[in-house]
């Protein structure tokens, strides 16, 4: 017992061996701490700060877009002969609603897919055809943060309607699918499904017919890609939708017609 | 570390403790308005297009 004592005395402020062990384990420790509150943090910039300024930079581009329609200008016509390369990139194009995700679910969908457009809303393929466009109409939306757009894409059920609001006309594409068994894997007239997962390469499903490359288009489709699953990036969810030709309607004026405002009292439970 | 940073605080407690929550939310804002919107761009929870576009 005093052979220990004897070796602990000599000096109580000189550090141990014990002390050192010490000091690195709370080093350690108070590292591991701070790391995770780290992350905690990030979570919280993810679901309220980058959703907080994607909004702000929303807001911007919607009320941009409603100045040029005001004005009588239509970005979808940048240029004569409307093609989709002469849209600048990040600038609004049209408007989408989605009754299924709620009545004040509003979009105003810009040109381009890069990070900088992305972070306005939803964007634009510039590749593809435009809203109305026999072909495909393909846009990309965040899944989770800078305003997550498509956070509940994977809640759209065969037959929902999807409405695109551009200066001239009102569009109303219907997700595609089985309606009666609710199947969205459908591929059931035209070999598009309503809803697939795909590898993060393939880009086959927004081409103008879709996974079917060098087709000619015959239909007036629209795609929506996001991330999948939530928080990653190892897949993508993609929606395809056709349009309801009875259901397009010149637009005149800033409220919905009634046969789209109507599509809201008409989703499904 | 936190110890350290304690230790060499001038003033009292409530000055030190003032001194922390500023230390803290000065931390807290340069994480969140610039060091986290440089790294998420290079995360995978915001890559949402095909084809690597």
């Amino acid at each position: 017992m005093s052979h220990y004592a004897v070796e602990a005395e000599p000096d109580p402020a000189a550090p141990t061996a014990g002390d050192r062990v010490r000091f690195v384990l709370r080093g350690i420790g108070q590292t591991l701490i701070t790391l995770g509150l780290v992350v905690l943090l990030f979570v919280v910039y993810e679901v309220y700060i980058s959703n907080f300024f994607a909004h702000q930079r929303q807001v911007k581009v919607h009320n941009a877009l409603e100045n040029a329609w005001a004005n009588g200008r239509d970005p979808l016509l940048g240029l004569p002969g409307s093609a989709s390369v002469t849209i600048p990139l990040g600038v609004g194009i049209a408007n989408l609603y989605i009754p299924r995700l709620g009545k004040d679910y509003a979009w105003t969908i810009v040109q381009g897919t890069s990070d900088a457009d992305l972070n306005e809303g939803p964007g634009h393929y510039v590749e593809t055809q435009l809203p109305g466009q026999t072909g495909n109409f393909a846009i990309a939306g965040h899944r989770v943060g800078k305003g997550e757009p498509f956070l509940n894409l994977d809640k759209l059920r065969p037959g929902d309607a999807v409405i695109v609001e551009t200066k001239s006309t009102w569009y109303v594409y219907r997700v595609k699918g089985s309606i009666v068994d609710s199947d969205l894997g459908s591929t059931v007239p035209d070999g598009v499904p309503g809803r697939e997962i795909v590898d993060p390469s393939d880009g086959s499903v927004i081409m103008p017919v879709p996974n079917h490359p060098g087709l000619a288009p015959t239909e007036k489709l629209m795609t929506m890609t996001t991330c999948h699953p939530k928080f990653t990036a190892e897949q993508r969810m993609v929606v395809h939708a056709v349009i309801d030709p009875t259901l397009t309607r010149p637009r005149t004026g800033d409220t919905k017609p009634a046969v789209i405002e109507a599509l809201y009292s008409k989703v499904r439970v | 570390m936190y110890t350290w940073i304690w230790r060499n605080l001038p003033g009292g407690l409530a000055l030190k403790t003032t001194q922390a929550a500023l230390l803290i939310m000065a931390v807290c804002a340069l994480l969140l308005f610039v060091v986290f919107p440089a790294v998420e761009p290079h995360l995978p929870i915001s890559h949402v297009t095909v084809n690597g576009q």
